[in-house]
């Protein structure tokens, strides 16, 4: 946005002198202040900051919590015990980190699907929507890695289902699954690796939210009626308007979130990882965090052989692809139009897929038998129609309504 | 160009060790037989051992059992197996295998299901009475380890 350059001038002799050789107030001001904004953003909009915020929430309770955490089979357990009984505080911060990656998780959904609904993905935010789908990857990874800390029995057998997956893949899957977990079974190895992975992975998180930032801060934001920003008089400054709506925004997100790590800390947890990890047994009833379930639910639904590949590879394949489709949303919706409030078409079917999403996330803990099983077969089948034959086809049929000429006309009407 | 190969060949040589330190360890890959005494194991009943960190079924079969294995047609079997191919002759009261679902390793319940065999609470797959899938989304049979008997009452597993 050149014609919003900054307006930074060193005021005193030292501003001066740290400008002309590490500009970082006037990188910050220009970022972080004086970026021009599109004055129309609505809450949805927030979940980018509170989403950073939770990144730095992790990050600090994470590393309080690895002072105390032991990453061993004989002693993991009970570590975590003793942070939630025997640490000063330690009952808040360790309900912090395992809340606090639901409440994540929630964000990055709510985030996620908000560019579904109004065609951020779309150029020239290509690269920015990927970097998300990247960070969403990590996270998944890092949040499986966690869980597997506390080394509950949900621990060590959501371990054993996960690792196991990898042991689909033709000739080479036994050898990938002995080498991701270190021996012939989930074990001390596994959990060591895991802890270290567990402790480095947010931090390429971090480096990746700097690039998606970056790519954010190139063509700008989009917004609501996605409108490209064509004059100043679309915009507002960063600072003071998005950075106090932005913290309204944490704001209202921490309220349910101290619900949760005050009042109720284990609701979104599974009872049996409270029991120490045992090899000996399977709990009758595995089920991942609520977070990860519809793509668990995805990996069950394929129970039958297509051709040469069989059911456990299709789970496989089927689960991967639901994750791999996303990065390539951009080139599936060719559609000019970005945002779904000017497609009357796209509308029903984008809600049909909220719908259907959460319906997933239902089915991922539900028994897999009955009714149920075909009910996750529908809406796996639909999860994938969506990306690959209902937005290629209606970007194609379908007559968006006419769009505003500006983003100052959608805020302010027509000038007549 | 030279230089370049031989910086890639440098680059994989120091990069090697860092993954292969991934693998299992000597200490692991040690344990790898282990004896057991199965005097001790009645008929109907199931014993689970460890065997390289992994669970395994050593089951005294009835002769109801075997006798039901035996009677399946191999064109029933999703992955088929005879019940002498999955039992060691004059032996075939006796069912090793390892103890993981072949879907995802979880480990079946035992004595349930439509089989007589294996439930898996997991996905719900099904083995029959000689630990062969019937049912559900598990490709293959459950795994038999290598052992042998080395006498009635000694089996020796790996
Ligand atoms: C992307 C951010 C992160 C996410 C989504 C995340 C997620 C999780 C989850 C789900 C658990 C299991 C909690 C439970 O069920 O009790 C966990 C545990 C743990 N995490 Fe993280 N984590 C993140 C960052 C970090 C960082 C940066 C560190 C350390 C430097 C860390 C250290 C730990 C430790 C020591 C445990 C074991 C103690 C416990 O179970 O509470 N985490 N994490
Ligand atoms: S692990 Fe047994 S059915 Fe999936």
């Amino acid at each position: 946005m050149a014609e919003h350059s900054t307006s930074y001038n060193p005021g005193t002799g030292v501003e001066k002198w740290l400008d002309e050789r590490l500009p970082i107030i006037r990188f910050s001001k220009e970022h972080l202040m004086d970026f021009p904004t599109p004055k129309n953003l609505n809450y949805w909009w927030t979940f980018g900051a509170i989403l950073t915020v939770m990144l730095a929430v992790q990050i600090v309770t994470g590393v309080v919590l690895a002072m105390h955490y032991a990453p061993n089979v004989a002693l993991a357990f009970n570590s975590v015990e003793a942070i939630r009984r025997d640490v000063n505080g330690g009952r808040i911060l360790q309900a912090v980190h395992s809340v606090g990656a639901s409440m994540f998780f929630f964000a990055i959904y709510v985030h996620m699907f908000r560019g579904l609904y109004f065609g951020s993905y779309k150029a020239p935010r290509e690269i920015l929507w990927m970097l998300g789908c990247l960070i969403f990857l990590l996270l998944t990874a890092t949040a499986f890695m966690g869980y597997v800390l506390p080394w509950g029995q949900m621990s060590f057998w959501g371990a054993t289902v996960i690792t196991n997956i990898f042991s689909a893949i033709p000739i080479v899957g036994d050898g990938i699954m002995q080498w991701l977990r270190g021996g012939f079974a989930v074990d001390n190895a596994t959990l060591n690796r895991f802890f270290s992975l567990h402790y480095l992975l947010p931090f390429i998180i971090a480096a990746v939210v700097v690039l998606h930032t970056w790519a954010l801060h190139v063509p700008g934001n989009n917004n609501p009626i996605g409108v490209e920003v064509k004059s100043s008089r679309d915009t507002v400054p960063f600072h003071p308007y998005y950075t106090m709506k932005d913290l309204y925004g944490v704001v209202l997100f921490l309220i349910p979130f101290a619900w949760f790590v005050f009042f109720a800390p284990d609701i979104l947890g599974d009872a049996s990882n409270y029991i120490m990890a045992n090899s000996q047994v399977t709990p009758t009833h595995i089920v991942p965090e609520w977070y990860l379930r519809p793509f668990y639910a995805m990996l069950r639904a394929i129970d039958f052989n297509v051709l040469f590949i069989d059911s456990k590879l299709g789970g496989v394949i089927v689960m991967g692809g639901s994750l791999l489709v996303l990065f390539f949303l951009p080139w599936l919706d060719r559609s000019k139009v970005r945002s779904g409030t000017f497609r009357p078409m796209f509308k029903w079917f984008y809600w049909l897929f909220v719908l259907n999403f959460i319906g997933l996330t239902y089915l991922g803990a539900a028994p897999a038998e009955g009714i149920y099983v075909i009910i996750a077969k529908l809406c796996t089948l639909y999860y994938f129609l969506y990306f690959l034959v209902i937005l290629p086809v209606l970007s194609r049929i379908e007559t968006p309504r006419p769009l505003p000429a500006s983003i100052s006309e959608s805020v302010l009407g027509a000038a007549h | 160009m030279a230089t370049g190969a031989v910086g890639a060949v440098g680059v994989a040589a120091a990069v090697w060790p860092l993954i292969d330190q991934m693998n299992p360890d000597q200490s692991v890959l040690a344990l790898s037989t282990a004896e057991f005494n199965i005097a001790p194991i009645t008929e109907g009943q199931t014993v689970t051992v460890k065997w390289r960190g992994l669970p395994v079924f050593i089951r005294h079969r009835t002769p109801k059992e075997i006798q039901e294995a035996k009677a399946v047609p191999l064109s029933e079997l999703k992955d088929p197996a005879t019940d002498e191919q999955r039992t060691k002759a004059g032996h075939e009261q006796w069912l090793i295998m390892i103890a993981n679902c072949t879907h995802l390793g979880c480990i079946p319940l035992g004595q349930s299901g439509d089989y007589d065999g294996w439930f898996c609470p997991c996905h719900g797959s099904q083995y029959d009475s000689a630990g062969r899938i019937r049912k559900g989304p598990a490709p293959k049979n459950l795994v038999l380890p290598p052992y042998k008997f080395l006498s009635d009452t000694m089996v020796q597993i790996g």
